[in-house]
C-alpha cells in the first residue's frame, strides 16, 4: 500500500510497512543470541549476531545515508549510487566482486531507503574474509566511468518504470507521502522524481559517495556461524586500515511544522480495477518519540490493522461488509517523524465516504474507550513472538539490527524492545490514538479508475 | 534412517578466485543438521530435523492436487479452499479461530498452487498443543460458513479484477491459456471473473474430500522435538484423514502455440514480455544439466548471459530472467523481462539471439565451471532457517528424491559435463517458443530501436 520505500538492486526486498510490526528483535534477558558490538579506530561500528546452526554467514554493511540525505534537485541519487557501487574499483575492476560470489555460491544484493543504504552477501562461512575484503575495498575505492554509469541510469529508469510508472498503487503512495511531508525530505520518493533521475550523472554520484561513504558513517552486521572474537580479528585486519575520508555531521533534516490541515487527494488511472483508499498520519518514530510512545504506537497499529482480528478488518470487511481488504501499519524505524497508515479496498458500489466514516468510527472508538484486555494482550503477544521468530533467520536478524542502528537506535535499544513492549499500558495505547490519530495530521489518498464528475459522489 | 547434511564445497574452484586477493582455504563443513524419517504410530511418514536451539516448531506439508483439481469452469476453487481453511473449523467460528491463533502467535497458512495444496504452521514450542489442534480442525473440519465463503469470494474477486489490468498477470495468463488450451493448467489458479462467482460450498467440500488424504500427503517438521513427539503431533493433525483420496486424473501435457507471438494492448509505459517453451521434467536424467544450463543463461542474478547482455551492457531492463519449471504434468522453460515500450522489439531480438546462441554453441568451460561451483556452494543457503528447512523437506519428498538426496545433490551438480549441457541446450533451447507481450502497441516496423 505504501509503495516501494525499500529499493533493491534486483528485486523488491520488501516493503517497510510489512516489516514495521516485526521490526525489533531478541529478548535481551532470556535466551536470545549473545550480541557483540564494537567500534574500530576508524569509527566503523561492527555488530556480530552468532547463529551456529548452519555453516553460513550473512555479511552486511549499512551506510547511514539514504534518500532523505540527498541535496534537493538530486532525488534518487542515494539509490542510483547503490547501483553504481557494483561497478568496481582500481583493485577489483567491474564485475569481479559479483563474479567471485557467482563462483563461490554467494548471494548478494543491496537496498536503499530514506535513511540508510545497505549491501549484503550470504556465503559459506569460510568466505567471510573474502567478502569483507571486497566490501572494505569499495568503501572508498569506487571508480566510475560514463561507460558504466549511463547504462546503469537506464537500468534505474526501467526500475522506476516497473515499480512506479507501471503501478497506480505505487504512484498514489508517492503522492500521499509527498503531501504529508510539507518540509521534510521523506516526501521525496526513494527512487527519485523522474525528471531529476534522468539527469543524474557520474559527478553527482561520486560527490555523494565521497561525502557519505567512509568507515565512520557505516555499520557492519555479521550474523551466522561466527564468534565475536573471530570477527573482531578479521575486522581489525580488513576494515581497520580503511581511512576515514570524510567528517560525519549530525543528520539534521528540515523538520515538519505542526500539521494543521486535513488533506485529501484523488488520483485516477484507467487501469485501476480495484479502487482503494489509504491514509497516512504523521507520528513519532522510535527515534523521535518520548519513552514508551513508539511501543504504544506499535501496539496501536497492531490492534487497529494487524490481520484478521484487527479492528479495521473486523469492522469494514467482516461486520459491515463494505471492504474486501483493510488494515494498518506503523513504521517505527525512522530517524525523523514517521507514519502510521490505514487502508481499505471498497467493495463494488461502496463510496469512499462510507469507508471513511467506518474508519473514523473505529479510530474514535479506540480514542474514546481504549482497547479491550483481550486485544491488547493479543497484540503484545504477537509483537513479542515476532522477536522470537526472528531469531530463526540470521538474515532477518542482521537486517533488523542494521535498520535500527542506522535510524538512531543502539544495540541495547533493539534488544530491550520486547521488554518495552511488555511495559506498555492500555492507557498509553489509548493516549497514542487520541494524540496522534488526529485527522489534521493526515493525508488521505483515493485511487480511482476515473475522476468523478462534478455532481457524482466518489465511488 | 539418519543422515547428516554435509554442506561442503568439494572441488577446488580456485581458478576463478586467484585474482580475488585474501582467500581462505576450502573447507568442508559438516552441518549439524540431520534428517530423520519418522513413521507416526498411525503410519504417516514425515521427515524431521531436530533443532534444539530455537524455541519454535515449523511444519510444512503438501497434498498432491492443487488447482488442477478445480472442477471445469470453477477455476479458483482450490484457491478459495486455501483462503477458507482458517476461517472457522469444528465448533470454532472464524472470529474465534483467528483470535485463538493470534492469542498465541500461531501462524497457519495455506496456498493452492497448480499441482499442490500446501500448508505451513509456525508456533512457539510452548504453544504446540493449541497450534496442532487448530491445524487439525482446519484440515479435517473446515466450516465453510456462508458469510466467510462470501467474504473470501469477494477478496478473490478483488484480486482477479486487479489482475485484469496488470501487465505481468496478463502476460502470464495469456501464456498459460495458450500453451495449455484444454488442459487444467490453462486456467488461472486464482480463478476468473466468470468462474469465481460460480463456485459453491459443495465445490469447496468436494475439493477437500478429493484432495485431503494420507496417500497424497508429504510432511516436513523442524523443531525441538524428537521422533516420538513428532509422530504424535502428526497423527493428531492428519491421523483421521482418509487413507486414499479421489484425485481427478490429469493428463500430461506439452505446451502448445509454440512459434506464436501474441501482443496484448495495455496503456503502460513499460511492456512486459514472457517467452516460454517445453522444459525438462524433474525426473528426467537431464534435469540437473538443464538446471545448470539455465543458471548460465538466465538463472544467475548478476552474472547470467541475459543479465549481461540485456541489463549490464545495454541498460534495457531492470529484471531479466530464465527458469526451468518442472510441474507434475508438464515441464517448461520460461524467460521474461520488461522494458520501455519503444525498446520491446530490440529486447525480444536480443533475448532470442542469446537463447539461440546458447542452443547452438552451449556455454564456455569457464561459465560451466563457475555455474557448478555456485550451485554447489549456495546449496547450504537453502537450509539456514527452520522455515526454509521445512519447505525443503517437503519439496524433496514431492520430487521423490530420497532422504539421502541432500547428501548426493552437490555431487550430482558436479557430475554435469559439457557434453551434457550442450545436449540439453539443444533439447531445451533449439525450439520454437511462445511469446506474449503486454504493452502499448508498437508500429510493425519498430525493430532494433
Amino acid at each position: 500500500m505504501i509503495g516501494a520505500v525499500l529499493l533493491g538492486r534486483n528485486w523488491l526486498i520488501g516493503i517497510v510497512a510489512a516489516l514495521t510490526l516485526v521490526l525489533q528483535v531478541a529478548d535481551a534477558a532470556a535466551d536470545g543470541p549473545e550480541i557483540v558490538d564494537f567500534t574500530l579506530q576508524n569509527g566503523l561500528e561492527v555488530v556480530v549476531i552468532p547463529d551456529h546452526r548452519t555453516p553460513v554467514v550473512t555479511h552486511m554493511i549499512w551506510y547511514k545515508v539514504g534518500s532523505a540525505d540527498e541535496t534537493p534537485g538530486k532525488s534518487g541519487l542515494a539509490h542510483f549510487l547503490e547501483h553504481l557501487m557494483f561497478k568496481g574499483t582500481a583493485k577489483n575492476p567491474a564485475g569481479r566482486f559479483s563474479q567471485t560470489l557467482a563462483t563461490i555460491g554467494g548471494q548478494e544484493n543491496a537496498f536503499t531507503t530514506a535513511d540508510y543504504t545497505a549491501y549484503f552477501q550470504r556465503i559459506a562461512k569460510e568466505y567471510l574474509p573474502l567478502v569483507m575484503e571486497f566490501e572494505a575495498d569499495r568503501m572508498t575505492g569506487l571508480v566510475l566511468t560514463d561507460d558504466n554509469v549511463l547504462p546503469e541510469r537506464d537500468v534505474v529508469l526501467e526500475e522506476f518504470n516497473m515499480r512506479v510508472a507501471n503501478s497506480p498503487d505505487a504512484r498514489i503512495g508517492e503522492q500521499v507521502a509527498a503531501a504529508l511531508y510539507l518540509n521534510h525530505p521523506y516526501g521525496r520518493p526513494v527512487i527519485g522524481w523522474r525528471q531529476e533521475l534522468e539527469k543524474l550523472n557520474r559527478e553527482d554520484a561520486l560527490a555523494f559517495y565521497r561525502r557519505f561513504y567512509t568507515p565512520n558513517n557505516a555499520v557492519v552486521l555479521i550474523a551466522g556461524d561466527v564468534t565475536g572474537d573471530e570477527v573482531k580479528a578479521l575486522a581489525d585486519k580488513i576494515y581497520g586500515p580503511v581511512a576515514r575520508v570524510a567528517e560525519v555531521f549530525a543528520r539534521v533534516r528540515p523538520q515538519e511544522p505542526v500539521p494543521v490541515a486535513i488533506r485529501q487527494l484523488t488520483m485516477a488511472d484507467p487501469r485501476v480495477a480495484q479502487p482503494s483508499l489509504q491514509r497516512s498520519y504523521l507520528v513519532p518514530s522510535a527515534n523521535t518519540a518520548k519513552p514508551g510512545e513508539s511501543e504504544a504506537l506499535d501496539i496501536l497499529a497492531q490492534v487497529l490493522g494487524g490481520g484478521e482480528t484487527s479492528r479495521l478488518y473486523r469492522a469494514l470487511v467482516v461486520d459491515q461488509h463494505i471492504a474486501n481488504g483493510a488494515g494498518g501499519w506503523y513504521q517505527g524505524t525512522a530517524l525523523d517523524e514517521s507514519r502510521l497508515g490505514v487502508f481499505a479496498n471498497p467493495q463494488p458500489g461502496v463510496t469512499f465516504a462510507a469507508i471513511e466514516a467506518a474508519i473514523d468510527a473505529v479510530i474514535d472508538n479506540i480514542a474514546e474507550s481504549g482497547v479491550t484486555p483481550a486485544e491488547f494482550e493479543r497484540a503484545k503477544t504477537r509483537l513479542i513472538a515476532n522477536a522470537v521468530y526472528a531469531e530463526d533467520n540470521q538474515a532477518s536478524m542482521a537486517r533488523w539490527y542494521g535498520a535500527a542502528l542506522t535510524s538512531g537506535a543502539s544495540v541495547e535499544q533493539v534488544t530491550s524492545w520486547p521488554a518495552r513492549v511488555r511495559a506498555v499500558t492500555p492507557e498509553a495505547v489509548q493516549n497514542a490514538a487520541r494524540m496522534w490519530l488526529d485527522k489534521r495530521r493526515s493525508v488521505t489518498g483515493y485511487l480511482v479508475k476515473e475522476l468523478p464528475g462534478n455532481q457524482e459522489k466518489r465511488s | 534412517m539418519n543422515l547428516a547434511l554435509y554442506l561442503c564445497l568439494r572441488r577446488a574452484i580456485s581458478v576463478a578466485l586467484v585474482s580475488a586477493g585474501a582467500f581462505v582455504a576450502f573447507a568442508c563443513s559438516a552441518g549439524a543438521t540431520t534428517i530423520e524419517r519418522v513413521v507416526s504410530p498411525g503410519g504417516i511418514v514425515a521427515w524431521l530435523v531436530r533443532e534444539p536451539s530455537v524455541p519454535l516448531i515449523a511444519m510444512d506439508f503438501a497434498f498432491r492436487g492443487g488447482a488442477t483439481q478445480d472442477p471445469p469452469d470453477k477455476a479458483g476453487a482450490a484457491a478459495m479452499v486455501a483462503g477458507l481453511l482458517d476461517e472457522g473449523a469444528g465448533d470454532i467460528d472464524s472470529k474465534n479461530f483467528h483470535e485463538r491463533a493470534e492469542a498465541k502467535a500461531i501462524e497457519i497458512g495455506f496456498t493452492a498452487t497448480r499441482d499442490y495444496m500446501t500448508g505451513s504452521l509456525r508456533t512457539l514450542t510452548e504453544n504446540q498443543d493449541e497450534a496442532f489442534d487448530l491445524l487439525r480442525l482446519a484440515i479435517t473440519a473446515p466450516r465453510f460458513d456462508a458469510p466467510d465463503v462470501e467474504r473470501i469470494r469477494e477478496q478473490t474477486l478483488s484480486g482477479v479484477r486487479r489482475a485484469t489490468t496488470s501487465p505481468n498477470e496478463l502476460a502470464s495468463e495469456r501464456w498459460w491459456a495458450t500453451a495449455f488450451a484444454g488442459h487444467p493448467y490453462a486456467q488461472p489458479p486464482r480463478g476468473t471473473l466468470e468462474s469465481v462467482p460460480a463456485i459453491t460450498v459443495d465445490d469447496l467440500k468436494n475439493f477437500v474430500r478429493k484432495v485431503f488424504a494420507r496417500d497424497a500427503l508429504k510432511v516436513g517438521i523442524v523443531g525441538n522435538i524428537d521422533a516420538a513427539a513428532a509422530g504424535k503431533l502428526i497423527d493428531r493433525v492428519f491421523g483421521s484423514l482418509p487413507e486414499k483420496g479421489a484425485l481427478s486424473p490429469v493428463a500430461n501435457a506439452i505446451p502448445q502455440g509454440l512459434g506464436q507471438k501474441i501482443a496484448i494492448d495495455l496503456d503502460v509505459p513499460q511492456s512486459v514480455l514472457m517467452i516460454g517453451g517445453a522444459g525438462i521434467l524433474r525426473k528426467d536424467p537431464d534435469f540437473m544439466a538443464a538446471f545448470v544450463l539455465n543458471h548460465i543463461l538466465g538463472g544467475s542474478a548478476f552474472s547470467s548471459r541475459l543479465y549481461r547482455e540485456v541489463r549490464e551492457a545495454r541498460g534495457l531492463a531492470y529484471s531479466v530472467y530464465s527458469a526451468v519449471m518442472p510441474l507434475d504434468y508438464a515441464a517448461l522453460f520460461m524467460s521474461g523481462t520488461a522494458t520501455r515500450s519503444d525498446r520491446t522489439g530490440q529486447i525480444l531480438e536480443i533475448m532470442e539471439t542469446e537463447i539461440r546462441k546458447m542452443a547452438e554453441t552451449g556455454p564456455t568451460e569457464d561459465e560451466l565451471t563457475k555455474a557448478k561451483s555456485f550451485l554447489i556452494g549456495s546449496y547450504a543457503l537453502r537450509f539456514d532457517t527452520s522455515t526454509k528447512i521445512a519447505q525443503q523437506l517437503v519439496q524433496l519428498q514431492l520430487d521423490e528424491l530420497g532422504i539421502d538426496y541432500i547428501d548426493k545433490r552437490n555431487s550430482l551438480v558436479d557430475a554435469v559435463t559439457m557434453a551434457d549441457v550442450k545436449r540439453v541446450a539443444k533439447r531445451l533451447l533449439d525450439a520454437r517458443m511462445l511469446v506474449t507481450v503486454v504493452g502499448k502497441p508498437q508500429p510493425v516496423t519498430a525493430k532494433g530501436g
